[in-house]
């Protein structure tokens, strides 16, 4: 065994954070173009792929030190999710479209979930139907992160099957100015840009299918991993983050004549957040260890991490609040914005509960 | 041993149902339950109807425009409120300021302030924390030096509540700094239209407006606004740190909080079926379930001990530790139980000036911030640590 970063990870990673600190005020578009510019886009796929990484521990590296930073960045949809799926499935005119990515000049939003479906992946009721040799559209895409900035969008629809099966899902990438495709963008609590998306008499030629029809649940499942293992190493950036901000602060506060760091209760309360964020460095490096193994030993990783991430993310946003006080409260103060994002990644391709049941189901075989 | 309630109490029960069926929009009440943040006018006007009948100051003695209710009547009165999802009572004036008033005020005061609290003529605000002085209260550093027939104010309280809507504040200054310094504290009623006083907004996790920063800058504070003795201040502030304790275990709001969740999750789809027959989820549901029964007959230990019409000790300690955890425990759930539509941030669908289609379920809009919001109440009106500390010095003996 062997725990340490490459080389070239490691100076990525300090290269990273040197960079994230002192670039905290930067647009969206300026933010994107500098992570081009600094590869790290690039980091998010093989050199098969055009990229120089793509393995976990690429991904984690980049995504702990963005979480670390609190900064957003669309690198998990562009970069992960519909980067890897158009690198997985794509003809050559899709395949086309990752230089593009890894360059910076185009931004892309994977609408998979739906008002219905909650976290499970299987659960597509919207409608794809043969149409005059291509395809037409129709149903309601929810929370999709990214999609007012992304030009395309890859959109999963059901081609066959009912609205539960695993088999019948089809995935298509479509341009976000396609007649019958509506937009209503919000921000989320941390501050994310995402949308509804509504798909009504979405007309789609033949040639915006990517992949086999009917056949895109593994691709999805396989990409959603490879996200989930990036999420918890964000979350875990985030941990560290606010861990930091709180022992600085318990240190510097006075209250009954001394630093409150100094009483037990506190102190021990500490310590326990820091076991807890160890623990979830260790389920991060597993996951990212796994992303590569078969399917039923991936998946278990997977579900395993999100749910130790998703209690762990909890337990140190509530702790690092409750032991700042009201400070720790404020939209000013950098913690609530780290907090924000640990709870709000929770939500993001399934929650601790979801995760739990799928583990147990999956460990049952 | 009797858990039931007597006739009496039934029939009371009725009859706030009744009054609340008759008095509470449906779409005030939907605010509230949507957790949507509520405006000035919303609270003077819900205030308002509940003086109308007379059951504004439910705590106060008849003598004062109060209800005279026994504890159990007021924790029916608490619960009905709560359950029928109308706004809570602004506590300052009512549950704060009025019984040391009624305690400690001369009769001048009573008769000034008093009826002022019920009518809605003032909004009180809490002047208590300073930047330096949270949970370390006695440390208070804003001055009050008497020149002739008013006090002189310079200083910085914070996390004023509701404070941008107050027109009076209720203070505690330092009027001495040469002994130890519970002792050299005053308890000051200050009006905050008076030359000095300023008040700055601090914007809180969730994007609520809801606390603030009021600074004094030689503000002139009339000598009559003395509330009881010069330095005997800290009594007055610990005596009303007891009343806001008594509804500190907040029931009423855990129970329809619970009600919620029971309600999102029958709305909320899970796999072919709903999210409230889930198992998983059915059994965080009941823990809290378990938890909160069990915390209702613990608040009714705690009240029925207490001597008649008092506030209890150390005891209501124990009420606001485990009170507030079941409270933020629901409010997780909430969260979980809205799926990935906990994070669409949209507090204008439910706050009125949007006349557009929802873009998500109506009841998912605030959850997070809600979530997030709750975090206070492990931390206000003394912090859940130093409650504990109060537990095992006052209760334990440590």
């Amino acid at each position: 065994m062997n725990f340490q970063l490459t080389e070239e990870r490691q100076m990525l990673k300090e290269s990273l954070r040197r960079f994230f600190a002192q670039n905290q005020d930067l647009g969206l578009d300026e933010f994107w173009k500098a992570l081009a510019e600094l590869g790290v886009i690039g980091a998010m796929f093989s050199e098969k792929q055009g990229g120089y990484g793509g393995e976990g521990f690429d991904l984690s590296v980049v995504f702990e030190e963005l979480g670390r930073a609190g900064l957003k960045a669309p690198l998990m949809q562009s970069g992960v999710l519909a980067g890897g799926l158009l690198t997985q499935l794509g003809n050559d005119d899709q395949q086309a479209l990752v230089e593009q990515i890894i360059a910076g000049r185009l931004q892309l939003a994977f609408a998979h979930g739906e008002p219905r479906s909650r976290y499970l992946l299987r659960h597509v009721s919207t409608t794809a139907k043969n149409c005059d040799g291509g395809f037409r559209l129709d149903g309601h895409k929810s929370v999709v992160i990214n999609a007012e900035r992304a030009k395309k969008l890859i959109v999963s629809a059901r081609t066959s099957g009912t609205f539960n099966d695993a088999g019948g899902i089809s995935l298509f990438v479509v341009d976000k100015d396609l007649q019958g495709l509506q937009v209503h963008g919000y921000q989320t609590l941390d501050g994310v840009d995402a949308a509804e998306v509504r798909l009504e008499n979405c007309v789609l030629p033949k040639s915006a299918m990517l992949g086999q029809e009917g056949q895109a649940f593994d691709a999805i499942e396989y990409q959603v991993a490879r996200a989930t293992a990036a999420l918890c190493a964000e979350s875990l950036g985030a941990m560290e983050s606010a861990k930091e901000l709180t022992v600085d602060y318990i240190k510097t506060r006075q209250q009954f004549g001394v630093a409150i760091g100094k009483f037990q209760a506190l102190q021990h309360r500490m310590a326990d957040v820091l076991i807890e964020i160890e623990q979830a460095r260790s389920a991060t490096i597993n996951v990212c260890g796994h992303l590569e193994a078969e399917r039923g030993s991936r998946e278990l990783h997977v579900s395993a991490a999100k749910n130790l991430i998703g209690r762990v993310g909890r337990l140190v946003a509530e702790e690092c609040i409750q032991l700042h006080g009201g400070i720790g409260m404020t939209q000013e103060y950098r913690l609530g914005a780290v907090a924000k994002r640990m709870i709000m990644i929770d939500h993001e391709w399934g929650d601790s509960d979801h995760h739990l049941q799928r583990f147990i189901e999956l460990s049952r075989g | 041993m009797d858990l039931s309630y007597s006739h009496e109490e039934r029939q009371f029960r009725e009859e706030v149902r009744a009054f609340l069926s008759q008095n509470l929009s449906p779409a005030l009440a939907d605010k509230v339950r949507l957790g949507a943040r509520l405006g000035k006018s919303d609270h003077e006007a819900w205030h308002a109807k509940l003086n109308a009948r007379g059951w504004l100051a439910s705590s106060w003695p008849l003598e004062y425009g109060g209800t005279g209710w026994t504890a159990v009547q007021r924790q029916i009165f608490e619960d009905e409120l709560a359950l029928a999802h109308a706004p809570r009572i602004v506590p300052f004036g009512l549950t704060m300021l009025g019984p040391v008033l009624q305690k400690f005020g001369n009769e001048e005061q009573k008769r000034r302030f008093l009826p002022r609290i019920l009518s809605g003529e003032d909004w009180w605000c809490q002047g208590y924390s300073e930047p330096g002085a949270g949970s370390d209260l006695a440390t208070l550093r804003t001055s009050a030096v008497r020149q002739g027939r008013h006090y002189l104010v310079n200083g910085q309280k914070t996390w004023t509540t509701l404070g941008q809507f107050a027109n009076w504040i209720f203070c505690l200054v330092r009027t001495d700094k040469d002994v130890k310094p519970q002792a050299g504290i005053s308890f000051l009623l200050i009006d905050m239209t008076s030359p000095g006083v300023s008040v700055r907004p601090i914007v809180l996790i969730d994007g609520a407006a809801e606390v603030n920063e009021v600074f004094f800058d030689n503000v002139e504070v009339p000598v009559e606004n003395l509330v009881g003795e010069e330095n005997d201040g800290w009594t007055y502030a610990k005596y009303l740190l007891t009343h806001e304790r008594t509804n500190i275990a907040g029931l009423g709001f855990s129970k329809a909080g619970l009600a919620n969740v029971k309600r999102i999750a029958s709305a909320e789809a899970f796999d072919e079926g709903l999210l409230i027959d889930n198992p998983h989820f059915a059994a965080r549901l009941a823990q809290v379930e378990i938890d909160l029964m069990a915390m209702a007959t613990t608040n009714s230990r705690v009240i029925a001990k207490a001597a008649a019409g008092q506030a209890p000790g150390a005891e209501s300690s124990m009420l606001k530790v485990k009170g507030t955890l079941i409270r933020q425990e629901i409010t997780d759930l909430n969260r979980r139980a809205v799926g990935p539509y906990a994070m669409p941030f949209l507090p204008e669908a439910v706050e009125g000036g949007c006349n557009e289609e929802p873009v998500i379920p109506d009841y998912a809009v605030m959850q997070s911030a809600q979530y997030f919001n709750n975090r206070k109440l492990s931390i206000f009106g003394g912090s859940n640590e130093i409650q504990r500390t109060i537990i095992c010095k006052a209760i334990l003996e440590l």
